[in-house]
């Protein structure tokens, strides 16, 4: 299985923000994409989950369209962890987090028997079960954040697209939510691209990288190749000694 | 229990009494023997026309319409992604409005006055919707700025007619704008079209969820947003056309009642669908036994006391939860 883009042009009409970007993520891998504010994370993102097109170029899944694929089917390959969710949502985390079965349901109803004991598990995972039957209202902003990633971990998708996973934790749960990403990618041969701001956290979990430049043609390639001082010192203008 | 199951079996009893309840007032009581006996077939002439002729149709076609109103309601605010929305915010009351004010005002009969109304009603679907929809351009924003303006519109022409309305006409039109079932004689139709458009909405409940977490997440769990959109409000604008073309524009209904629902626990809308129905269905129901009961034979407008009902129970729901 392959998540390819071709030739994409990221932005929205009247502002280009990325040109002639190719990538293809496979299974097993893990991916860190960054670049300043404004320079097409979110917009690449949304692109390879089908959520908005791209200005031009494709997106495939196994070099079929990715507007050929059916919603669901869709949504069981790619899961996409939004940088904002304007939605106030009025029920519990564990019914927040069940959501994620929704590409899986077997009735027309909603979900499939075991959404709600994969929620729970998911929760656990993110170290919020104590919360689990609380308003997610109620949760903080970090608790909230980690809600969202137990809903993606619930969608199960073979390739997540995380933007901007960190926003908001905790050093600890930091570590712990690269160290399980990074494990899924290894272990369970699950695909992660993940918008990150932090060149060393990217070196330390990614096996390869983009580099969304303002003005310059995207890099893209492993992340020894790619995440070296001098591209990077070139895409943020500081220096950056590694 | 289940507390979904529990709301909604609450609901259920409260529709059957309200249902009990509005065949037996009225401005002739009759007692609930007098009722079965006319349902066995053997009440006297008078009973069974009272029960069959009169409070059947009006008490049941009251219940549809208040399910109809609150099922619109609670798909609005979720297609509209605003608790505020309520069935009236785009346009479907004013069209209808103007359709049958318009029309009375001009001497049109009962009937015609209806066919109009139904006529405004569904003119104004199809002018807010065609303003608002272009292929592969659906913007909620723009249906909900559409709607609001064509309301303005429509109760700005309706101030005219009500001021220039012969002073006989004005008080009937008056009741019709705050709610009022006393025309009601037929119940098959609402009823069908609260089953067609509570069927439709309870299967796609578990999309309705997910739609709450806002467009770009709901495609991203492979609901097809733009296709839902649509349905939702052709679905919600269904509802709201049968209801207003019967009971006129009765309001708090759809806009609190899901609310009630969602202050009860219940904010799933596989429960929270079924409970709204059968809350607004409760609801109009007793508002309007009330209504033609309590100060007979005078009968108030529905709509009066649907808000003078609901009012205080929101209020303390929303009070006791913090």
């Amino acid at each position: 299985m392959k998540l390819s883009a071709q030739a994409l042009t990221l932005g929205f009409p009247g502002r280009v923000l990325c040109r002639d970007l190719s990538l293809a993520v496979l299974p097993g891998e893990c991916w860190a994409v960054l670049g300043n504010n404004g320079s097409g994370k979110t917009t690449l993102m949304h692109a390879l989950a089908g959520v908005r097109g791209p200005l031009a170029g494709s997106v495939r899944v196994d070099g079929t369209p990715l507007a050929a694929v059916g919603a669901a089917k869709r949504a069981r390959l790619i899961g996409l962890l939004l940088q904002e969710e304007t939605q106030e949502f009025w029920g519990s985390v564990v019914e927040y987090v069940a959501l994620g079965r929704y590409p899986h349901r077997r009735s027309l109803l909603g979900y499939d028997r075991d959404a709600e004991r994969l929620a729970r598990s998911q929760l656990e995972r993110m170290d919020l079960a104590r919360l689990a039957d609380q308003a997610l209202s109620t949760l903080s902003g970090g608790e909230r954040q980690r809600a969202r990633l137990a809903l993606v971990l619930t969608q199960d998708p073979a390739f997540f697209l995380l933007d901007e996973p960190l926003q908001h934790l905790d050093l600890r749960h930091q570590t712990s939510v690269l160290d399980w990403f990074a494990e899924l990618a290894r272990a369970s041969g699950r695909a992660v691209l993940m918008a990150l701001h932090d060149p060393a956290l990217a070196r330390r979990y990614c096996d390869h990288a983009v580099l969304l430049y303002e003005t310059e043609t995207p890099l893209v390639g492993p992340a020894e190749q790619v995440l070296t001082s001098d591209n990077l010192g070139r895409l943020y203008r500081v220096p950056l000694p590694l | 229990m289940p507390r979904p199951l529990l709301i909604l079996a609450l609901f259920a009893m409260l529709g059957a009494v309200s249902l009990c309840w509005g065949l037996v007032s009225g401005s002739v009581p009759l007692s609930s023997a007098d009722v079965l006996r006319a349902f066995a077939g053997d009440a006297p002439g008078a009973v069974g026309d009272i029960v069959f002729k009169i409070r059947l149709p009006r008490v049941f076609a009251g219940f549809a319409c208040g399910g109809l109103l609150a099922l619109a309601g609670a798909l609005l605010q979720v297609l509209l992604r605003n608790p505020l929305a309520d069935p009236y915010v785009l346009g479907i009351s004013g069209g209808a409005g103007l359709g049958i004010l318009g029309a009375t005002s001009l001497g049109v009969g009962y009937a015609g006055a209806q066919l109009a109304g139904l006529g405004g009603a569904l003119s104004a679907v199809l002018v807010v919707f065609g303003l608002s929809f272009r292929a592969g351009d659906w913007n909620l924003y723009r249906l909900l700025l559409t709607g609001v303006v064509f309301s303005a519109g429509c109760s700005a022409l309706i101030s005219l007619i009500l001021l220039l309305a012969p002073q006989a006409a004005v008080k009937g039109m008056l009741f019709w704008m705050l709610g009022d079932l006393s025309e009601a004689t037929s119940a098959w139709w609402p009823w069908l079209a609260l089953a067609t458009c509570g069927t439709a909405s309870v299967v796609g409940s578990g999309a309705l969820n997910v739609m709450m977490l806002g467009r770009s997440k709901a495609i991203s769990l492979g609901v097809p947003v733009a296709a839902a959109e649509v349905a939702i409000y052709l679905l919600a604008s269904a509802a709201t056309v049968t209801s207003v073309s019967l009971a006129g524009t009765v309001g708090f209904v759809g806009l609190i009642v899901p609310h009630l629902v969602r202050l009860l626990g219940v904010t799933d809308y596989r429960w929270l669908i079924p409970s709204a129905i059968l809350g607004g269905g409760a609801l109009l129901s007793l508002a309007d036994t009330a209504a033609r009961s309590l100060w007979a034979p005078l009968q108030i407008p529905v709509g009066a006391l649907t808000a003078l009902m609901g009012v205080p129970l929101v209020l303390v729901l929303l009070a006791r939860r913090r």
